[in-house]
């Protein structure tokens, strides 16, 4: 109506939607945009990481001093036993966070936000675990230097070492997938948390985390030696500090694909669905 | 005439029954302000959020610059900004980054999402506080980021919920320009609000809803002129003299005289002679008005004509409904538009 009217071009190409290859590098560049805007507030709130890795460090106390004199774990020093523990247990219960960043993030309406750009709607999910697992290389730092501390020592080569990480950190960024749906789920991000503990408590202390498998009562056997979080332990306990390896690495990494190839769709959809 | 949003028969229904918007219908010409006026809980924010691909109809079409939202929402979402009813930014990152980061996700380069953010920041007067975190800033200062946040693109659409809910008068004051700008510049702005006065400055045209419908469409001059009437109110020493004079001044007018406290209404329909006569009436009766004025109908009059109630009581059996997930709303701010929604009778 007499007004000059600036109309902007659709996104993409000229006409119709965004070709494949533009999409997959949008993709990429959301995903590298969220996840550094999620670590943002772990460098700005240093407390959050600090106090997180404060329960770990009294675990490795507590057990390394209190429980552990108790706990027979044949030829290996209880501390080598129970630092690869602390490595999974601290991994496991970080996951959390994935839960609750997300719910966090639906609560205040970022999201929503989010969710009427043009970005790639997959990059709210991937830029959420890629910074948690940048969160779980850190948090892995801090339990190798707590563990040296208090008279851990790797008795396999750098490399072996190095494996095992990498071995958490590929567990963390598939649990990360299934805490995603938590916090999808989860009313709030309180709730998201406490909706974790009843998955974490079973899986991080029926496992070999803190003491062998063995002393267990029998009818525990089945789950606790056949379950993730265990599966995982073992591998990387026989990466740190010695043992068969092949098996339970290779366990360890379908357990990993097979968590991600779940819950990963199922997050995607529960997303997609906030829209109903 | 063409036209930028277009909304046919939208239906949402929420689980637990509650029917968000019974059939919503409206056009927005393209570079007009069009305003979505209603109390809280009347399905503003639902239409906003379909509108911009957050949301699914459960009926009905919607199309954004010919766009239908449903069925090419990617296309939809880079053509318009949006400002929510809950400012959506990001308490861990300063002014600045917030604006970059939005940036950057409407695939800006880097370079132009730096140089966009420093622009908004200056035009909002946020300069002082770019590089502070958002905990520092104020109500006032969150909704302008929040509305910045809705220019990085430059989106020629423009939605913004309840802008100015929860701001103070200048900040208000200061929002409402920056759309009057933004609307020369050719935007087109779908516009929420519960404040009538926001509406009847800013909108050309509004849709007034109620409980999920449009009960009424038209220019803000429309409205009034069809439902409203200018009202002669005199003001008295007291509630005996206010008695006194409505049934002095009851045969000037076809409608009936409302006493209200120590004042009286009176509909006139003769505007300004309607006054002269009042006037000599009351002379004539020995009755000296403390204050005597003619108002033009408001929109709050035009609300309770078209629904026969007072806005505030839709918004209490129509706002209390559970809410489920979802953003949720400044209870302190709804507070304050139901009043502005109370008559000052
Ligand atoms: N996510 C939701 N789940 C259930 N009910 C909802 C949800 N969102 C809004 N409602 C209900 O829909 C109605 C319209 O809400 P809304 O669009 O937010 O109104 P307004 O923005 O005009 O205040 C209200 O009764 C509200 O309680
Ligand atoms: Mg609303």
């Amino acid at each position: 109506m007499g007004v000059p009217v600036v109309t902007l071009r659709p996104p993409g190409t000229a006409e119709g939607a965004p070709g494949a290859g533009l999409r997959l590098r949008w993709a990429f560049a959301d995903t590298v945009t969220l996840t550094w805007r999620n670590l943002v507030r772990y460098v700005r709130i240093p407390e959050t990481l600090f106090w997180s890795s404060v329960q770990p460090i009294m675990f490795v106390l507590l057990f390394r001093y209190v429980f552990g004199g108790a706990i027979r774990t044949g030829g290996v020093s209880y501390v080598n036993f129970l630092i690869p523990g602390i490595f999974i247990q601290t991994i496991a219960f970080g996951a959390v966070n994935t839960a609750i960043g997300l719910a966090e993030d639906l609560q205040k309406g970022i999201i929503e936000r989010f969710r009427a750009l043009p970005m790639a709607r997959s990059a709210v999910l991937t830029g959420r675990t890629f910074a948690d697992l940048g969160r779980a290389l850190v948090v892995c730092g801090i339990i190798m230097g707590v563990g040296y501390a208090v008279g851990f020592r790797a008795e396999t080569g750098a490399a072996a070492v190095l494996a095992g990480v990498g071995l958490l950190l590929l567990f963390s960024y598939a649990l990360s997938w299934g805490f995603a749906v938590i916090g999808l789920v989860a009313p709030n991000s309180e709730t998201a948390q406490v909706m974790a503990f009843p998955l974490l408590f079973p899986l991080t202390f029926a496992s070999s985390a803190f003491v062998p498998v063995q002393t267990m009562p029998h009818w525990l056997h089945g789950f606790a030696d056949y379950q993730p979080v265990s599966v995982v332990c073992d591998a990387v306990r026989a990466l740190m500090i010695g043992g068969p390896t092949a098996s339970a690495v290779w366990q360890s990494i379908a357990w990993a694909f097979g968590i991600v190839g779940v819950l990963a769709p199922l997050a995607v959809r529960r997303y997609r669905r906030l829209a109903r | 005439m063409t036209s930028a949003i277009e909304a046919e028969g939208l239906v949402k229904r929420f689980k637990g029954g509650v029917v968000a918007l019974d059939g919503v219908s409206f056009a927005v010409e393209q570079g007009s302000v069009f305003g979505l006026l209603g109390p809280n809980g009347a399905g503003k924010t639902t239409v906003v959020r379909i509108l911009t691909t957050v949301l699914a109809a459960d009926g009905g079409r919607a199309r954004v610059l010919g766009y239908d939202v449903a069925r090419q929402p990617e296309m939809v979402r880079g053509l318009f900004g949006l400002a929510g009813q809950n400012a959506a930014v990001d308490e861990n990152l300063t002014g600045r980054e917030n604006l970059q980061m939005i940036g950057r996700l409407s695939h800006l380069s880097r370079a132009a999402a730096r140089a966009r953010a420093a622009e908004l920041l200056e035009e909002f007067g946020l300069l002082d506080a770019a590089e502070r975190s958002l905990k520092t800033y104020s109500g006032g200062m969150r909704r302008r980021l929040d509305v910045a946040a809705a220019l990085v693109a430059r989106a020629s659409v423009l939605f913004l919920d309840e802008p100015t809910t929860g701001l103070d008068p200048q900040s208000r004051a200061e929002l409402w320009s920056v759309i009057e700008r933004l609307v020369e510049g050719g935007t087109t702005v779908l516009l929420t609000t519960q404040y009538l006065e926001e509406a009847d400055r800013l909108a050309s045209r509004l849709a007034v809803v109620d409980r999920g419908r449009v009960i009424s469409q038209g220019t803000p001059a429309e409205l009034k002129a069809a439902l409203g009437r200018t009202v002669l109110e005199i003001e008295l020493p007291d509630s005996a003299a206010a008695e006194l004079a409505a049934r002095a001044v009851a045969p000037l007018s076809a409608g009936a005289p409302g006493v209200y406290g120590s004042s009286v209404e009176l509909p006139a329909e003769g505007g300004p002679r309607t006054a002269m006569e009042a006037l000599r009436v009351l002379d004539r009766e020995g009755i000296e008005p403390v204050r005597l004025s003619l108002r033009e109908p408001s929109l709050d009059d035009v609300f309770l004509a078209l629904t026969g109630h007072r806005a505030e009581q839709g918004a209490t059996s129509t706002g209390e409904g559970a809410r489920g997930r979802g953003p949720s709303v400044p209870d302190a701010a709804a507070g304050a538009g139901a009043a502005r929604w109370a008559s000052p009778s």
